[in-house]
């Protein structure tokens, strides 16, 4: 019966070849444009950590002076190096690590590369652990490396690639700005997107390459990168930043359950106290704890054009769709006749419908199709733009499926109603008036 | 003219008509709001930077021994004579950051030391005597700074910048009265203020989000070198010699001392991809609107030519009868061109109202502005010219209509 219905719209179809062409186009369109942007917006609001992310949270305290307070303010989005390392000596949560980032020079070994800038992060021991850091060679550093400013440095498997041919480099020696640093572990794949435990150097940013203890970077004088925020009479100098009135540091822990959560807002809120106590914060305790995805949306990492875009999109298709109703309704009661006859000749109401249906649906699909090479072709011109997120612009099996899913729906709503028009006509009338 | 009998036709084919109605009034809404987005990121991208761009360019230099940056300051004045003696090169000077660069370094300016409120939160452009020959910006206002006020600067002292220029804009908001010369600004320093000894014709500060537009255009200028990892150098090419002198000016750097690192891909950029890079999210979105604006237009103005196309077939036999009882080609012209006009009119006072809705909507949900009657005017006269441009075809086929059809059977 189907195979039947399929080769009554293919007659149909065919019969009319540019009004087919127009709906098949229009729905092609409005699908492409949708998912080419749902995609987009799909990656870019994409949990980084799947499965982790809900018990990492990232703590905000305020210790600004009096100078634009007002009510609801939001605290500063890092934090300084005195409360930074108090709240990291603390050790009130599972995991905490205290980070910045920063570009270092890098002189390669081989005469055959030329010295460049690497991307670094510099951190402290519980970072790896705490996010799940694959390793491919070596590891991590302790917290006895942090305490005794060691110059050990873990690199990015893309640099290990790059500088001993993606060999085991562990015990091998790389010179950043100067200095001799020994590599003690190479990552693995890893590539967390968003950027999310460091917004500062791009939200969709690649990965670092080198990762330095914090206190070693301190040690040698190595530039921090990024935003650094002073209040005040304070100066954003690199080498006095441990005492100036700035915030330059990200600071994340991992608190596993709600209850220790809240132990640790209370805290933050105790500590705040104590140091406004103390006339060291001169506002009101302010904190707030996000966890990762709450970070990511408060931090608006997902551009607004983006979102903007998606709507743009949605608007596009429903047009596209309303097109697409207007001329199957057209094209359906064009040939009312024909249907009365085939009422005449005894075909139920609902066999008609079927069949209308079919045709509809058989437009969908094409149109789906044709939607899904464009959202295609749409997602490859997003990637040759120059922005840092174009890179990620991939279609996955999720959005193929959801495509499709999109596109039969739509046309099967699209065929609805004239489907539903055409087929109550009643035969005696159609017949008449022929 | 014969509203009635049309009146009469359309409840005929209600379904189509209110069909053809939504779809200019959803066209009408959309298109008109895209407008009203190019509309904005064109002004924003065609603002003026105040920087004379052309044979204009930036160096992004990195000093490779970081750890000393306290004793670069003799190295970027022997850098800068070398860049000023080039042939393709007229000016030169060094800084921090400079005006559409996205990044830089910008400070709360306050009247008074206690003043808890900003100003406005400038940009801080370290400069010296050759700056507003080499960027093109007129000094409106007081002196320029003399070579002898640039010294060495560290973030590490906290003692007031002694003298500043500012901008055009920055003067007006801080010295209302127009006399900005002699007064003084606390820029860096609670302690004491700043003294303006210049006032600069419009610059644009390197700030180029779409939140910070207020203080788009203040800029504070302080003559001094700035001792940090990363020196700019903005160089004013001799005219026509753009290239040579990008060429020559990073030879000239290099010849001078090697310890620096300048990006083999943007280490050198053109002020024409400075202003490229800073608005190419705002170039984007308007291509965007624009593409589907037009392609919208395409596809409801195809379903409206399909939709007239099929009432035309269905009524042979009615206009046959009208043409054979006297009615003309112009009776019959005018009767489908009425009908899409009254169609058209019924979706463009929809789409209006759905228009405002939407922009109301982006108001509160993408801090937009609201939307201005003049785009709504425009869009709708496109959507009307559109569908009489449409419905044109199929109603001239059915003018050429015979009044021999009335005597054919369907």
């Amino acid at each position: 019966m189907l195979s039947y219905y399929f080769r009554m719209a293919m007659h149909s179809l065919k019969r009319n070849k540019a009004l087919t062409g127009l709906m098949v186009l229009a729905i092609a369109m409005g699908i492409g444009a949708s998912m080419t942007t749902l995609t987009v917006l799909h990656v870019l609001s994409g949990d980084p950590l799947p499965g982790r992310s809900g018990s990492l949270y990232y703590p905000q305290i305020d210790p600004r002076d009096m100078a634009d307070y007002g009510p609801n303010v939001e605290p500063p989005d890092q934090l300084s190096w005195i409360d930074g390392m108090y709240l990291l000596k603390a050790k009130r949560a599972t995991r905490q690590a205290l980070m910045t980032g920063g570009m270092v020079p890098l002189q390669p070994a081989q005469s055959s590369i030329y010295p460049f800038h690497a991307m670094a992060l510099y951190t402290s021991a519980d970072f790896f652990p705490m996010f799940e850091v694959p390793f491919q060679y070596g590891n991590a550093w302790g917290s006895a490396e942090d305490d005794s400013k060691a110059r050990v440095v873990v690199i990015s498997a893309n640099l290990n690639d790059k500088l001993f041919g993606g060999q085991n480099s562990v015990g091998k020696t790389l010179r950043l700005q100067e200095t001799a640093f020994r590599i003690i572990g190479v990552l693995g794949a890893w590539h967390p997107q968003p950027h999310f435990y460091q917004v500062y150097m791009g939200s969709y940013a690649d990965e670092e390459d080198v990762f330095i203890p914090l206190s070693a970077s301190r040690d040698q004088h190595m530039d921090h990168a990024g935003e650094t925020d002073c209040w005040g009479n304070g100066g954003g100098d690199n080498n006095t930043l441990e005492h100036a009135p700035c915030v330059w540091l990200q600071f994340w822990v991992q608190l596993g359950t709600a209850q220790q959560a809240a132990a640790y807002k209370d805290f933050l809120v105790h500590y705040s106290q104590e140091q406004h106590a103390a006339g060291r914060f001169l506002r009101p305790p302010n904190v707030r704890l996000r966890n990762v995805m709450q970070w990511l949306d408060y931090q608006q990492v997902v551009p607004s054009d983006t979102r903007l875009q998606v709507w743009l999109a949605l608007g596009f298709l429903m047009v596209c769709l309303v097109n697409t109703v207007g001329l199957m309704l057209s094209k359906f009661m064009r040939h009312a006749g024909e249907l009365g006859v085939r009422r005449a000749l005894g075909a139920s109401q609902r066999a008609l419908f079927g069949q209308l249906l079919m045709e509809s649906g058989v437009v969908g699909l094409v149109g789906g199709a044709i939607g899904l090479l464009l959202a295609l072709l749409g997602l490859w011109l997003v990637r040759q733009q120059p922005t840092d997120y174009a890179k990620l612009a991939h279609m996955d099996t999720r959005m193929l499926l959801a495509t499709f899913g999109l596109a039969v729906c739509a046309s099967l709503l699209a065929g609805l109603l004239p489907a539903w028009r055409a087929c109550r006509i009643a035969p005696a009338l159609q017949l008449k008036a022929n | 003219m014969q509203i009635k009998p049309i009146l009469t036709a359309m409840r005929h084919h209600k379904a189509g008509t209110i069909l053809i109605a939504f779809q200019i009034a959803l066209t009408l809404a959309i298109v008109c709001n895209a407008l009203f987005i190019i509309q904005q990121r064109v002004t924003r991208v065609m603002r003026p930077s105040g920087v004379e761009e052309a044979n204009l360019f930036a160096i992004d230099n990195q000093w490779a021994d970081s750890a000393s940056v306290q004793n670069v300051g003799a190295q970027i004045r022997a850098d800068l004579t070398a860049l000023r003696q080039l042939g393709s090169v007229q000016d030169a000077y060094a800084t921090n950051s400079f005006p559409l660069r996205g990044w830089g370094w910008d400070n709360y300016v306050r009247l008074r030391p206690d003043q808890v409120h900003r100003t406005s939160d400038s940009a801080i452009f370290f400069t010296d005597d050759h700056t507003l020959a080499t960027l093109g910006v007129k000094l409106i206002e007081g002196r320029n700074f003399t070579s002898s006020e640039a010294h060495d600067v560290s973030i590490k002292t906290l003692a007031a910048w002694p003298e500043i220029i500012i901008s055009k804009d920055l003067a007006k908001k801080t010295f209302p009265d127009g006399h900005a010369v002699g007064k003084p600004l606390y820029v860096n320093s609670d302690a004491s203020p700043s003294v303006v000894v210049g006032v600069t014709d419009t610059l644009q500060s390197h700030m180029t989000d779409s939140d910070i537009t207020p203080f788009a255009y203040d800029a504070v200028l302080v003559p001094g070198y700035l001792l940090q990892g990363m020196t700019r150098y903005v160089i004013r090419a001799r005219p026509g010699q753009l290239q040579a002198a990008m060429r020559d000016a990073k030879r000239a750097l290099v010849t001078q001392s090697r310890m620096r690192i300048i990006d083999p891909k943007d280490g050198v950029r053109t002020f024409a991809q400075v202003r490229a890079k800073a608005y190419e999210r705002d170039y984007g979105m308007a291509m965007l609107m624009g593409i589907v604006s037009v392609v919208l237009l395409a596809i409801t103005a195809a379903g409206i030519v399909g939709l007239t196309s099929f009432w035309v077939g269905q009524r042979r036999k009615q206009i046959g009868i009208r043409r054979a009882l006297g009615a003309t080609r112009a009776d019959i012209l005018s009767y489908f061109l009425t009908e899409n006009a009254m169609i058209g009119g019924c979706g463009v006072i929809v789409g209006i109202l759905l228009a405002l809705g939407i922009n109301l909507w982006m108001v509160m949900r993408f801090e937009m502005a609201h939307l201005s009657g003049l785009y709504v005017l425009i869009a709708a006269a496109i959507l009307l010219l559109l569908g009489q441009g449409a419905v044109l075809a199929p109603a001239l086929r059915a003018s050429r209509v015979s009044p021999v059809e009335a005597t054919r059977p369907a």
